[in-house]
């Protein structure tokens, strides 16, 4: 394993978030180290194991396709950063 | 359009489903609400809100992988689509990536370019939709709607088998088609029921190998998909003759230029880093519940389309207008089980009713004409107590009155007279008052009985027989 600089800021990028460059060292390192650990499972045998997506042994939990009330436009909006009466305000989003 | 270069066309379509509520929720998904109204933690991806999959779009999921002949997965998992855009409150979709619940479909197409064609169907996955940005104007922001934040889509992915815009519209209409005749999408496009992406690139003829190919998003009618299309694969060809190379990208289409733009930006983002959505416990289909959905699935478009040829006797052409929309097939078929004669009932159904919905803008199953009173009406035809010139005057009698043809034909005294003796006296009548034609006919122009039927009709108000009129008339000038 060996996480370059290109590949930390990449990942940043992708999760928004803002590193100087010496964090991006940093990190390169600790996701190295991250990695090397938990590539210790390679060396598990599992051939013929199917993948496994949840450790409960169940499935299928469903809802019946039945109205149940909303919290309603005030409430959703309670917590926004910004808002006007019935929407949630972000920066103009340019396409 | 260059024929040194071939266009390879594969399509992505996102049906909305007509469920009453979201996918992982119980919140209303009725169109045109308050902004924000219709929403609660799952929907706004409040931290600790967990989904619960909404039964019904799985029975809707196996409903179109049935209709398009794939094969239903036994075990499908839903996965996380990681990305950020303020239309997606949880900065991931719920979607399905390794194994959606539908597989390996295909749908019979044919054009007039290379005839009958199959198009092979890579997948349908169930995944949940994303609320709405609403652009202010002026200066400011933008405003984010989240009440469409989770209404169930099906994604259905089509391989890359179509060479023509014409292709391409064949198979929409056909796949538009039976997701409104299986009950699970409105099917309206301007509202964003039924949306299409296109994947478009070209090759030289011959090459096995694809171009590089462009993805044309979210183009809402069918004309447009078509404008997109060739307009894409002319730009295409037009880069490669002079040099240069498609890169991949996502393009728009712009309706007023009918061209299409590249949409920079948004490419770095195309990494997903899907992973099986821990809050949500994979899916099982057991085969009965498959073969249940099977059993209660209607009767397809096309297969109707050979049932009414092959059953029913009519014309293709007929057979197709009357099955392009369920609810029209419905109507005819109402019809028809009370007066067993389709040609007549097909006749009218692509005719007077037809024209009637055209007019007013109803839907079939809003207008007074019931199938119960076009019946009523259709067995006075055939039976010939009125002719089809008076079923036409009658017909817009029940239109506007909703009553029912006997009682108009009774009140309005419409009964066709088919008393030869009647009849005989107004031939007579005739006969006198065309000396001229009388004479015309028996010097060999025997064209004038023509006139002279009319003249009978005309006395007798339209409801003398004009098979006996015509009889009479020969007897006496013969």
């Amino acid at each position: 394993m060996s996480m370059t600089r290109e590949q930390v800021a990449h990942v940043a990028r992708l999760a928004r978030l803002d590193l100087a460059d010496n964090e991006l060292d940093r990190l390169a390192a600790d996701m190295d180290a991250i990695l090397s650990y938990v590539d210790k499972l390679n060396e598990l045998d599992i051939d013929g194991i199917e993948p496994t997506a949840h450790a409960v042994p169940m499935e299928n939990a469903f809802r019946e396709d039945r109205v149940r009330p909303s919290i309603g436009t005030e409430k959703a909006l309670v917590n926004a950063p910004a808002a006007d009466d019935s929407c949630f305000l972000v920066p103009k989003v340019i396409e | 359009m260059s024929s040194l270069f071939e266009p390879v066309i594969g399509l992505e379509v996102h049906v909305q489903l007509t469920t009453d509520t979201k996918i992982f929720c119980g919140c209303s998904t009725e169109f045109g609400r308050t902004p924000n109204s219709q929403t609660c933690p799952v929907c706004l991806g409040l931290p600790g809100a967990l989904p619960v999959l909404n039964r019904q779009v799985v029975e809707n999921a196996i409903k179109a992988g049935l209709a398009t002949n794939c094969r239903i997965a036994p075990r499908s998992v839903f996965a996380r689509k990681n990305y950020f855009y303020p239309d997606l409150p949880k900065g991931y979709q719920i979607s399905q990536f390794e194994l959606p619940i539908c597989e390996h479909g295909w749908l019979d197409i044919e054009t007039e370019g290379r005839g009958p064609q199959r198009i092979g169907i890579t997948r349908i996955h169930m995944e949940e939709d994303a609320g709405k940005l609403l652009h202010a104007e002026g200066e400011g922001g933008s405003r984010v709607d989240l009440n469409r934040a989770c209404t169930p889509l099906l994604e259905i992915v089509s391989e890359p088998d179509m060479r023509s815009a014409d292709e391409a519209i064949a198979y929409l209409k056909k796949l538009h088609q039976i997701v409104v005749y299986l009950g699970i999408c409105d099917g309206n496009l301007e509202e964003g029921s039924f949306r299409c992406d296109a994947n478009v690139s070209v090759r030289p003829r011959g090459q096995e190998e694809f171009g590089t190919r462009a993805e044309l998003k979210n183009i809402n009618s069918f004309r447009f998909i078509r404008e997109a299309i060739d307009y894409e694969i002319e730009r295409q060809i037009e880069l490669i003759e002079d040099g240069g190379t498609v890169i991949q990208e996502t393009r728009l289409f712009d309706s007023d230029k009918g061209t299409t733009r590249s949409m920079r930006g948004k490419e770095e983002a195309h990494d997903y880093r899907y992973f099986p959505d821990p809050d949500l416990l994979p899916l099982t289909v057991a085969p009965e519940w498959v073969e249940r959905v099977r059993t209660e699935l209607p009767e397809l478009p096309e297969a109707k389309l050979a049932r009414y040829q092959q059953e029913l006797g009519l014309k293709p052409y007929d057979a197709e207008v009357l099955t392009a929309d369920r609810k029209v097939a419905e109507y005819f078929e109402a019809c028809l089980a009370r007066h067993d004669n389709p040609k007549l009932c097909a006749n009218w159904v692509q005719g007077d009713i037809q024209r009637k919905l055209n007019e007013t803008g109803l839907a079939v199953n809003a207008i007074p004409v019931t199938p119960e009173l076009l019946a009523g009406l259709l067995k006075r035809i055939d039976d010939k107590s009125i002719s089809s010139n008076i079923a036409k005057q009658v017909f817009e009698l029940i239109w506007e009155s909703g009553k029912d043809a006997d009682t108009i034909i009774e009140e309005k005294g419409l009964k066709q007279v088919t008393d030869s003796g009647a009849i005989e006296a107004l031939v007579d009548e005739v006969l006198a008052n065309c000396q001229p034609q009388v004479e015309q006919y028996r010097s060999g122009q025997t064209k004038v009985l023509g006139f002279m039927v009319g003249q009978v009709m005309k006395a007798s108000r339209g409801k003398a027989n004009p098979q006996l009129v015509n009889e009479l008339l020969r007897k006496k000038l013969d």
